[in-house]
């Protein structure tokens, strides 16, 4: 099906089923319970997922097939964000437009920088695209302010032309983003019994775009261009020695996943039109990195994984705080409840940081493949053998 | 002549924590091959060391005086440390004074308690480990420490102030000769600049004329054969962990007084440390140190106003330019050896 064997196939075919069906898998709870809480099937929190998801398989596209590190990829996120947000501000507030034109800049964007960077290897590289992402980074805060609107972030407003679009709604409004008249923000909202299930246009048009990166990634894995790549990444000099220049190669790697940033980036600022420096820094470069390594670079689904895993994470953890916290240990006695309390409430709340950190040290000291081998050592615990050999045979190990 | 020794010495203070910091990850990188993204953490522990020996020395019993009342008329409490009470007035009131420098003496020992912990619980494990997965843990840790500094200290930078006889600034022009009042230069900064250069001198003559530091530069060349010579090379290693985690430490005490520490300060230094480091060229240490001063005055150079008229913004990217420049035309930096961490 679509050039794909049948285990990718069926692997698209999950990731298809969990997109689509997601507003009800990540809200097993009833709206009304305790554990609500632990409810993700909001809109805002979903179409994170899928961005950050996209914005993942892009890089993994770079570091897990050819192992260069590059610590500067929200660069080309945010210049995919500013983009779109001009798109918006000048032409009109439909998103094809805006989600094009912020792959196209991002990508001449990589293209520059990659073509640069990539004279150098190693530990150099990743300096290099730190430099270039800080540089960009301080340089929207300061002196781009025309372009960029500096601290405050680039916004909508009134007096936009939006040659295409309208300035202003009838009743005096900015007009929200759509897609031919589909309004990214709406949201349909089903109740059924305790549960409330919510789904939004914005979420699902990201989505479906987050299936054809992913399917585009599969066909990169797959094919005799992501075979290159690969041995770019095991043996670079043996593949220069055999007289073959590998920096197309590598620059396209670069260009194509600075493209899958910018279309995060085009897309966040589709949900929400503005844009701020602040996703260029080197720690939203970081979290990328982390996100990816966490599933487990060089794997198809790793990346996906990796980034819901993280945002789940940022987005639930810190919202318990200390009265949730007693209310659920309240039926134990009262020095026992204070002193769980006590523990935990360092790893909820403003500290899920901390909770954070610690799991990527558990994560990184057990698990280096990632949530992916997590996945393949329990498949195997559970008698699965042959089917976790024939994994391991088709996916590279993280990068160096 | 007055303006371009201004800027200089601007440059010093700020190219001195640099280079401590980047001291630190060279020999860490150098002895052990591990990329230590968690040593901008211990840059701020180090300054939290001072503030906690602060803090500690201000405890005070708080004592009514029936003599004095205060504006409300009850009797006034007066709050005594009890420093003074143990030490007498004047020399506690010294003691509380000195708190910074005291803090050197208090940090070491901890300091060096963390590197070894540090090494020893987690760093031991990812010698055999790819340099990702060296940072990628190093880093949790590191948010881990900040996390720990965050909850018990607040979010908020906490003021620890130098010793009264070194606050101010003094006139520096006219010591070199000078007009009066061009170089006016705070004499903190003076003594951060002095005690990076005796700790950066410390250390490579601890390295190049004691025997133990022979043998760690030995094995820095070769560890295998330095093993197969019947050294426990791996606990000399340990030992420069401590070693750099006490510079580091030491680095972040004496900042203290110059940017009031908080919790995510190590992060800020941590990546201009790297970029130091990949500047001067993995491994080196006097790469390292050259290209810390280097960059912290070209960065005070940039800040300039004639230059900010020129070209807008680049004393914000200055650092960011040098870094690119130098790596494009001396691809191991500036004096890198061949072949570490290019593969």
């Amino acid at each position: 099906m679509l050039g794909l064997n049948k285990k990718d196939a069926t692997l698209l075919g999950v990731v298809a089923v969990l997109v689509i069906f997601a507003p009800f898998i990540l809200n097993p709870f009833p709206a009304d319970s305790a554990m609500a809480q632990f409810n993700a099937g909001y809109p805002d929190l979903m179409q994170r997922f899928v961005i950050f998801g996209i914005f993942a398989v892009g890089f993994n596209l770079l570091f897990g097939l050819t192992g260069y590190l590059s610590f500067g990829h929200a660069a080309f996120l945010g210049v995919g964000s500013y983009s779109a947000v001009w798109m918006f501000k000048l032409l009109s507030m439909n998103v094809i437009p805006a989600i094009l034109l912020s792959m196209v800049i991002a990508g001449l964007f990589a293209l520059l920088i990659g073509f640069i960077s990539l004279r150098r290897t190693g530990i150099y590289f990743s300096i290099l695209t730190l430099a270039f992402a800080e540089m960009s980074f301080r340089l929207a805060y300061s002196v781009l302010t025309p372009i960029t609107n500096g601290e405050t972030g680039l916004q909508l407003t009134l007096e936009d032309p939006r040659i295409l679009g309208q300035t202003a709604t009838e009743n005096g409004g900015i007009p929200v983003t759509n897609l031919f008249g589909l309004e990214m923000r709406s949201t349909e909202v089903l109740n059924l019994g305790g549960w409330t299930f919510q789904f939004n246009n914005g979420y699902y048009m990201a989505g479906a775009l987050l299936l054809v990166a992913f399917y585009i990634s599969i066909r990169i894995f797959r094919s005799p261009f992501g075979m290159m790549l690969r041995a770019v990444k095991s043996n670079q000099q043996r593949m220069n020695y055999t007289g073959l220049n590998t920096k197309p190669y590598t620059l396209a790697a670069f260009v194509i996943s600075g493209m899958y940033a910018g279309l995060a980036g085009g897309l966040m600022a589709s949900m929400d039109p503005l844009a701020g420096a602040e996703r260029m820094q080197w720690t939203a470069s970081g979290e990328v990195v982390l996100m990816t390594i966490l599933g487990g670079a060089g794997t198809l689904i790793g990346p996906v994984l990796g980034a819901g895993f993280i945002k789940y994470f940022e987005n639930i953890f810190s919202k318990i705080n200390e009265a949730v916290l007693h209310s659920w240990f309240h039926a134990l006695p009262d020095g026992l409840e204070n002193a769980i309390v006590w523990v935990l409430e360092h790893f909820v709340g403003s500290g899920w940081h901390l909770t954070l950190g610690l799991l990527f040290m558990l994560v990184v000291t057990f698990l280096p493949g990632g949530l992916v081998e997590g996945g393949q050592r329990l498949g195997r615990l559970f008698g699965r053998k042959k089917d976790a050999e024939e994994k391991t045979a088709t996916q590279s190990t993280p990068a160096e | 002549m007055d303006a371009i020794i201004l800027q200089i010495l601007n440059g010093l203070d700020k190219g001195s924590a640099y280079a401590l910091i980047a001291l630190g990850l060279t020999l860490i990188f150098g002895t052990l091959g591990v990329v230590n993204f968690a040593h901008g953490a211990l840059f701020m522990i180090g300054a939290f060391c001072a503030v906690t020996l602060n803090k500690l020395l201000n405890l005070s019993v708080e004592t009514v005086d029936p003599t004095r009342t205060d504006f409300l008329g009850n009797p006034l409490k007066v709050k005594t440390p009890y420093v003074e009470t143990w030490f007498g007035p004047e020399f506690g009131h010294a003691i509380i004074d000195w708190s910074v420098p005291l803090a050197i003496l208090f940090s070491i020992p901890i300091m060096i308690a963390i590197g070894f912990i540090m090494e020893r619980g987690l760093i031991k494990h990812f010698y055999r480990r790819p340099h990702a997965d060296q940072i990628l843990v190093t880093f949790g840790l590191a948010i881990v420490l900040q996390e720990l500094i965050k909850h018990y200290y607040g979010a908020n930078p906490i003021q620890t102030p130098a010793p009264g006889a070194f606050r101010g600034s003094f006139d520096f022009g006219a010591m070199l000769g000078f007009d009066p009042n061009t170089i006016i230069y705070p004499y903190w900064r003076m003594i951060y600049f002095a005690f990076a250069a005796v700790i950066i001198g410390g250390v490579f003559a601890f390295l190049q004329f004691t025997t133990f530091g022979m043998v760690v530069r030995a094995g820095m060349a070769d560890r295998e054969t330095v093993g197969l010579l019947g050294i426990n090379i791996d606990k000399r290693f340990t030992i420069m962990f401590g070693l750099a985690a006490a510079v580091a430490g030491l680095a972040g005490v004496m900042y203290a007084p110059i940017n009031s520490p908080n919790y995510h300060m190590g992060m800020d230094f941590l990546v201009l440390s790297f970029v130091v480091v990949v500047v001067g060229g993995m491994g080196s240490l006097p790469g390292a140190v050259a290209a810390g001063f280097l960059l912290g005055i070209l960065e005070s150079f940039a800040s300039m106003n004639e230059i900010k008229s020129i070209l807008p913004g680049i004393d914000q990217i200055i650092i960011y330019v040098a870094a690119i420049i130098i790596l494009l035309t001396r691809p191991r930096g500036l004096l890198g050896r061949k072949g570490v961490m290019e593969d």
